[in-house]
């Protein structure tokens, strides 16, 4: 396993990056040099010096602050976004997959109909009936972006069928549920997690983007796409508001595409095997 | 022990709005099995033995025809009844390495049947009755934490037996069992299954297409040809005087592997 992973250098720059950024996320309280909403007027629009490495933002705040708590947002709709989504798409997938027949025909055409519509403009329909909250969003990129996953886990599920082992399994009479279980959704897990880190980067790309346009995390609390769209006002004062958050919001998703493209390169031959 | 009168199934191929083409890969197949005898079934590729052997299974549902396990009809019994009615007649495969799940251990692989024809067994006896089985097949005890990918084909194959054997089979249905092995291992696997069947009076159903193993192993050979049954008997009669030309045929095609079978020119 080792020496399989030293043949995938993208995949240990990926990890280590995912790996740092949940470390900066999580412990965001202990290292974050101050209060991310604390405004001090003194001190507006400061730039990257040695007692604010990021510079200050309109209020007078520290953007290194407010950014390690923005990690922490964007990880967290990411998690929570890519955790409803898989459930949904795994679920629909596997009755879709296993049953087969009329109720794959129904799901699958069901699933293409919800694809037809442009994601991102439909959880912006979404979001403006809404109130624009951390839970809302996490939610309606859950509901919105379970289709590639169910699209995936059926396929895994048809070509898995027609394996000997699970014909041997019904020939035992193993009980479908434990078919579904122990021998379909094991043996289809590593496309299901790549696609899962792959939707991570794809969570926080929308919610950096749905924070920038206001409709997302909204101020006080911080978000690298709220941030951002302070860098937009003061693009010409102020550099630093655009570029740090945006280096953040690009080094993460570059981290997360990173792993799951090596992930599926680890999965993909041993699942031959 | 196994009985199929009938059976016919047609495969359906073509999508919603296409019509499609049908292919009757099974076409009014009858046999009987008693216990303690080898039936083999030869043909070549897409001559509807595999199918046979699935529908003989109820691993597919038949279009017509009947089929009996032990005497009792079980052509339409579905779910849950047809689950617990399994241990009857079970199944080895053709692929050792496609047969066993890669995410299993195999003492679990080969307990599974347990689970659902012994639920009075706690996991200590599942475990004392795998082992048995798995010694039974020619295995040690030793392998049971271990995962399929360690073993070579001819011990897959051993262990996908000793998980059929495990529930106490009356009839063993083995789809092409050597077909994906060497020479010296499909020996050994052979000389097993004969073995086993003395051990525990067991009726095999042989699928094949190699005529020297089932002139190994068969007691009664059924040639399929297109989905139908051409010719059926003894194995040494239907080796000497072949009735039907497909049968003349494929028996011709066979290398000669001994010098006396050599027909002088």
């Amino acid at each position: 396993m080792l020496g399989y992973l030293k043949q995938q250098p993208l995949m240990l720059v990926g990890g280590g990056i995912v790996l740092t950024i949940a470390f900066l996320a999580v412990f965001a309280p202990w290292l974050a040099p101050y209060d991310p909403t604390n405004i001090n007027v003194r001190d507006i629009l400061m730039p990257p010096s040695w007692q604010h490495w990021c510079g200050t933002d309109t209020l007078g705040r520290d953007v290194f602050s407010r950014m390690l708590y923005g990690a922490r947002i964007s990880l967290a709709v990411g998690f929570v976004a890519v955790g409803l989504s898989i459930a949904i798409g795994v679920l629909l997938g596997a009755m879709a997959g296993y049953m087969g027949g009329r109720m794959d025909t129904w799901i699958m055409r069901s699933t293409d109909m919800v694809l037809c519509f442009p994601t991102f403009f439909l959880i912006l329909a979404v979001i403006a009936f809404l109130e624009p909250s951390i839970w809302n969003i996490m939610i309606v990129i859950g509901l919105t972006s379970w289709m590639g996953v169910t699209r995936l886990v059926r396929a895994e599920f048809l070509s898995l069928r027609s394996r000997e082992f699970i014909q041997a399994a019904e020939s035992l009479g193993v009980s479908p549920i434990r078919l579904i279980w122990k021998y379909l959704l094991p043996n289809a897990m590593g496309p299901i997690m790549v696609s899962a880190v792959l939707g991570i980067a794809g969570a926080v790309l929308v919610e950096s983007g749905l924070s920038f346009l206001g409709l997302g995390v909204q101020p006080p609390d911080p978000s690298w796409g709220n941030i951002l769209t302070e860098g937009k006002d003061n693009i010409q004062l102020a550099w630093w508001l655009s570029l740090y958050p945006g280096l953040a919001i690009l080094i993460t998703v570059l981290g997360y595409n990173l792993l799951g493209e090596g992930l599926r390169d680890v999965f993909d031959p041993k699942l031959k095997s | 022990m196994l009985e199929v009168r009938g059976l016919s199934k047609t495969f359906q191929s073509g999508g919603l709005l296409s019509q499609g083409q049908s292919k009757k890969a099974v076409d009014d197949v009858s046999f009987h099995l008693h216990a303690g005898e080898t039936l083999a079934i030869v043909g070549e590729s897409g001559s509807g033995k595999s199918t046979t052997a699935r529908l003989a299974m109820r691993l597919i549902d038949s279009d017509d025809g009947e089929i009996a396990w032990q005497g009792s009809d079980v052509t339409h019994v579905k779910g849950k009844a047809l689950r617990l009615q399994r241990h009857q007649i079970q199944m080895v495969f053709q692929d050792p390495f496609a047969s066993l799940n890669p995410r299993m251990r195999i003492w679990e692989s080969v307990a599974e049947g347990l689970r659902v024809h012994r639920p009075d067994m706690n996991k200590q006896k599942r475990r004392d009755a795998v082992a048995e089985a798995l010694q039974q097949c020619g295995l040690s005890d030793a392998i049971m934490q271990r995962y399929p990918h360690q073993f070579s084909g001819g011990q897959r194959q051993r262990i996908g037996i000793a998980r059929a054997l495990v529930v106490k089979p009356k009839v063993l249905v083995l789809d092409e069992p050597v077909s994906a092995l060497d020479v010296s291992v499909q020996a050994q696997i052979l000389n097993l299954l004969k073995e086993l069947q003395q051990t525990s009076n067991l009726a095999y159903l042989f699928i094949s297409h190699d005529l020297s193993v089932i002139q190994h192993i068969a007691d009664r050979v059924l040639v399929m040809f297109d989905g139908k049954v051409v010719e059926q008997g003894d194995v040494v009669d239907v080796f000497a005087k072949p009735q039907h030309d497909y049968t003349r045929e494929l028996l011709a095609a066979r290398p000669i592997t001994h010098p006396s079978e050599r027909i002088s020119l």
